[in-house]
C-alpha cells in the first residue's frame, strides 16, 4: 500500500514536473513563454490530477478509501514480443506499462527508468481505439519518439501509457527494431 | 523519497534471477564449455553487447577491458552533467557486471598492455567496442592556434576525463565563443558555456571545470553551421533546451528561415527535423522584441563554413575564425542537399573556438580499418579483411557501437547494434565457427589474467571501480553534489586500489 502511494506519488511528481518544464519552454500548441500553456497539458488522467503540487497531498491522505478499492482494480494487457509471442499480464490502474512489464519479465528496455530521457520503452499501441484513449503525448514524450526505432503512427513511451479501466484489454506491440535496422540513414515515419 | 522507494522496488525486481531458458538445441556441448567472450570498451556499445550475449547464451563468459579504471565510457565522460536522467543507464550496466559470468578489467589499454592477436588467441570471440577518441579535423589554416579545441576535448575537460583534466580552456579573455557545429554536441557544449552557473554547481561536473566557467567571460555563443536550420542535426529536447535557458537571449536571422521546395521535401519526410525547423522559427519570433542587458546571447549562425582561422594581435591565440557564406544545392549523386560557397566572406571575432564537427575512431595494429569513413569494415559486425568486395570474414572478430557505424546515435542506438552484432555471433557459434571440439587453447579469463601478470598490468576490477564510486559519491555529498569526480590517472588507481 505505502508504496503503491509513493509511486503514484512520484508519477504525480513526474507530471508536475513536466509541466513546468512545458510551460517554461516552447510549446508546440500554445504561444510562447506563457502561463496559460500549461492548461493546454493538464493531463485528464483522473478527476483528482489537476496539475497542482497539492493533490499528491489529498491523494495520500483523503484519497485513501479510493486508493483501496483502486487497488483491487486492474486491466488486462497483452504484450506481443519481437517474435510474435504474447503475454497477457494484469496491471493495476495506475501502473505505467513499463513498470508492469518489468514486474512480468517482459523484455521492454527501460534505460532512463521512466525520467523521459530516452526512447528504450517504445511500444506500438496495436489497437488505434485504444491510442485515441490516451492522453495526447507531451512535447517531451514527441522528442524522445522523434528518436525510437520503428515509429508507428501509434507509438507511445510505455513509461508514460498509464494503466485506466478504459485500456482493459489493450495490445502493445514491442518494435522488431531488427526489421528496420539502418542506424546511420535511418529516417523516422513522419507522425 | 519516493522516487527512491520506487528505484529500490524496482531493483528489487530485477534482482531475481533471470528466467532460466529451455535446453538449447543443436549444441549441448557449448553448455559444459564455456564460451569465451571478450568485449573491448565499457560503454553503452560494450555493456549492451555484453548483456545480449549474457541473456542469449547460458555459456557465455563475458569479460570486458577498458583502458579507463572507471567503466561507463561516454555516459561518464560525453553525457553533459546537467543530463543525470540520461545517465540513469548505469544502474542496468552495473547490474550486467554483477553477473557471475561478467567480468570487468578496467586499467587494460588495448595495443599497449594486451594485443588484439592475444586476445583473438584468448577468446572464442572479441568484440571491439572502443568508441571514437579522436576528432575529425577542418583541415584549414590556423588550426592549429590556442583558444582552439575539439568539442570531445571540452567535454571530456568538464567531465573529468583523466586525460583531459589539464586542457584549461581560457574562458577569461573573451566575451565571444564560436562553436562549428549545430549537432547535440555543439548544443552540450554551448550550454554548459552558457548555464547559469548555480545550476551547473550541483550537478557532477568536474570541479576545476565549475570555477573556470564561473569566471568566466563568455557572454556571446555563436553556433555556427553549413547548412540552415532544416538541416541542423541536433534532436528536438537537446534544442528546447538550450532555447528555454535562463537569461540567454536567442538570436535568429528571420532571413535564414525561409524554406525552399526542397527543405520542405525534407521536413515531409523526417518527422525530426520537422520538430526542429518549428522549434527554430518559433524562437526566432520569440525573442526577437525583448532584450535587456545583462542577459547573454546564443547566436545560430547559418548558411556559413569556416574557412581560415586568424590570429589576435599578440599572434598565438585565435582572434577570429573567417566564415563563406554558403548556399544549398541537390548533390546530383545523394540527392541530398548540401552547402556550396558563394565566394562572399566574413569575419566573426571570438576567442575561443570548439570544433563540434565529429569524432573520429582510431585503428589498432592488426585491425582492418575503412581509413575514409573511419570504421572497421563489417558485416552485421563480423570484421571484414578490408572493405573490397572479395574481403573475407575476420573470423571470430566483431564491432559494435561507433567503431561499426561512424560516431553518430544515442544510447540507445546501440542497443539495437549491440542485438545486431550479438545475433552474428549467436549464428556463428551455432554453426560452429568459433569453437572447434580440438580447440582447447582458449582460456578466456584465466589466459587474460596471465597475460596481464606476465606484463606487470595492474588492472581494475569492477569492485575497484565500485570503491572509485562511493569515494566520489561520499565526496559529493558534502558539496551538494551527486558526485566529486576524481579526475587524474593516480587518484582513480589509488581510490580503485583503497
Amino acid at each position: 500500500m505505502f508504496s503503491r502511494i509513493s509511486q503514484l506519488g512520484a508519477r504525480l511528481l513526474r507530471e508536475a514536473k513536466a509541466e513546468t518544464r512545458a510551460g517554461n519552454l516552447l510549446s508546440s500548441r500554445g504561444s510562447l513563454y506563457q502561463g496559460h500553456v500549461s492548461q493546454h497539458l493538464t493531463p485528464v488522467v483522473t478527476p483528482t490530477v489537476q496539475s497542482s503540487r497539492n493533490v499528491l497531498f489529498s491523494t495520500a491522505t483523503s484519497g485513501d478509501k479510493d486508493e483501496s478499492s483502486q487497488e483491487k482494480e486492474k486491466i488486462s494487457v497483452t504484450f506481443v514480443n519481437k517474435d510474435g509471442s504474447e503475454k497477457t499480464i494484469s496491471v493495476p490502474i495506475g501502473m505505467s506499462m513499463l513498470e508492469a512489464a518489468h514486474e512480468n519479465d517482459i523484455e521492454l528496455e527501460g534505460a532512463c527508468e521512466g525520467s523521459l530521457a530516452c526512447s528504450t520503452c517504445h511500444v506500438i499501441v496495436m489497437d488505434v481505439n485504444d491510442y485515441n484513449k490516451l492522453e495526447d503525448p507531451t512535447d517531451e514524450e514527441n522528442d524522445m519518439l522523434d528518436l525510437a526505432f520503428g515509429l508507428t503512427e501509434t507509438s507511445r513511451l510505455g513509461c508514460q501509457v498509464i494503466a485506466k479501466p478504459e485500456l482493459d484489454g489493450m495490445r502493445l506491440a514491442l518494435p522488431a527494431a531488427t526489421r528496420n535496422f539502418a542506424v546511420d540513414g535511418y529516417v523516422p515515419k513522419p507522425h | 523519497m519516493a522516487r527512491a522507494l520506487r528505484l529500490l522496488s524496482r531493483t528489487v525486481v530485477r534482482l531475481r534471477p533471470l528466467p532460466v531458458q529451455g535446453p538449447t538445441r543443436g549444441f549441448s556441448a557449448s553448455v559444459q564449455e564455456p564460451f569465451h567472450v571478450c568485449v573491448v570498451g565499457s560503454g553503452p556499445a560494450g555493456f549492451y553487447t555484453a548483456d545480449r550475449m549474457l541473456k542469449g547464451h547460458e555459456g557465455a563468459q563475458v569479460d570486458i577491458i577498458d583502458r579507463l579504471p572507471t567503466p561507463f565510457g561516454l555516459v561518464r565522460s560525453g553525457v553533459a552533467p546537467d543530463h543525470p536522467e540520461t545517465k540513469i543507464v548505469v544502474n542496468q550496466f552495473s547490474r550486467v557486471a554483477a553477473n557471475g559470468r561478467c567480468s570487468f578489467f578496467g586499467n587494460v589499454t588495448l595495443g599497449r598492455d594486451v594485443s588484439l592477436s592475444e586476445l583473438r588467441e584468448t577468446y572464442h570471440a572479441v568484440v571491439l567496442a572502443y568508441g571514437a577518441e579522436s576528432d575529425r579535423s577542418l583541415g584549414i589554416p590556423g588550426e592549429d592556434l590556442k583558444g582552439i579545441h575539439s568539442a570531445r576535448e571540452f567535454v571530456w575537460w568538464y567531465n573529468g576525463h583523466p586525460d583531459m583534466c589539464d586542457l584549461s580552456p581560457d574562458l577569461k579573455n573573451t566575451q565571444s565563443a564560436v562553436v562549428l557545429g549545430q549537432g547535440n554536441v555543439a548544443l552540450d557544449v554551448a550550454r554548459i558555456l552558457l548555464r547559469c552557473k548555480t545550476e551547473l554547481a550541483t550537478t557532477d561536473i568536474a570541479d576545476y571545470a565549475l570555477d573556470a566557467l564561473c569566471g568566466s567571460t563568455i557572454r556571446k555563443v555563436y553556433l555556427v553551421g553549413r547548412r540552415g536550420p532544416v538541416q541542423a542535426a541536433c534532436t528536438a529536447k537537446e534544442l528546447r533546451e538550450i532555447l528555454g535557458l535562463k537569461n540567454v537571449r536567442v538570436c535568429i536571422k528571420e532571413a535564414d528561415l525561409a524554406t525552399s521546395p526542397a527543405d520542405e521535401e525534407e521536413m515531409r519526410s523526417s518527422r525530426i527535423q520537422r520538430r526542429v525547423y518549428e522549434l527554430l522559427s518559433k524562437a526566432a519570433s520569440a525573442h526577437r522584441d525583448n532584450s535587456c542587458n545583462d542577459q547573454k546571447e546564443l547566436h545560430f549562425v547559418f548558411f556559413r563554413r569556416p574557412t581560415r582561422f586568424t590570429p589576435s594581435e599578440n599572434g598565438s591565440t585565435v582572434g577570429a575564425v573567417e566564415l563563406e557564406k554558403t548556399a544549398l544545392k541537390v548533390d546530383e549523386v545523394t540527392r541530398k542537399q548540401v552547402a556550396v560557397g558563394t565566394g562572399e566572406f566574413e569575419d566573426l571575432k571570438c576567442g575561443l573556438v570548439l570544433k563540434s564537427i565529429g569524432y573520429k575512431s582510431l585503428p589498432v595494429q592488426g585491425l582492418p580499418f575503412d581509413k575514409i569513413r573511419g570504421v572497421v569494415p563489417n558485416l552485421r559486425g563480423r570484421v571484414m579483411s578490408s572493405e573490397s568486395e572479395t574481403a573475407t570474414v575476420e573470423t571470430g572478430l566483431y564491432v559494435v557501437g561507433w567503431l561499426k557505424r561512424g560516431p553518430t546515435g544515442i544510447v540507445a542506438t546501440n542497443l539495437h547494434c549491440a542485438e545486431e552484432t550479438v545475433a552474428s555471433i549467436l549464428e556463428d557459434d551455432r554453426k560452429g565457427v568459433l569453437r572447434a571440439p580440438s580447440d582447447s587453447k582458449k582460456h578466456g579469463r584465466t589466459g587474460l589474467v596471465e597475460i596481464l601478470e606476465q606484463k606487470n598490468v595492474h588492472f581494475v576490477p569492477f569492485s575497484g571501480w565500485e570503491k572509485i564510486d562511493s569515494k566520489e559519491k561520499m565526496a559529493g555529498q558534502l558539496r551538494n553534489k551527486p558526485r566529486e569526480k576524481i579526475t587524474t590517472w593516480d587518484g582513480l588507481q589509488k581510490a580503485a586500489n583503497e
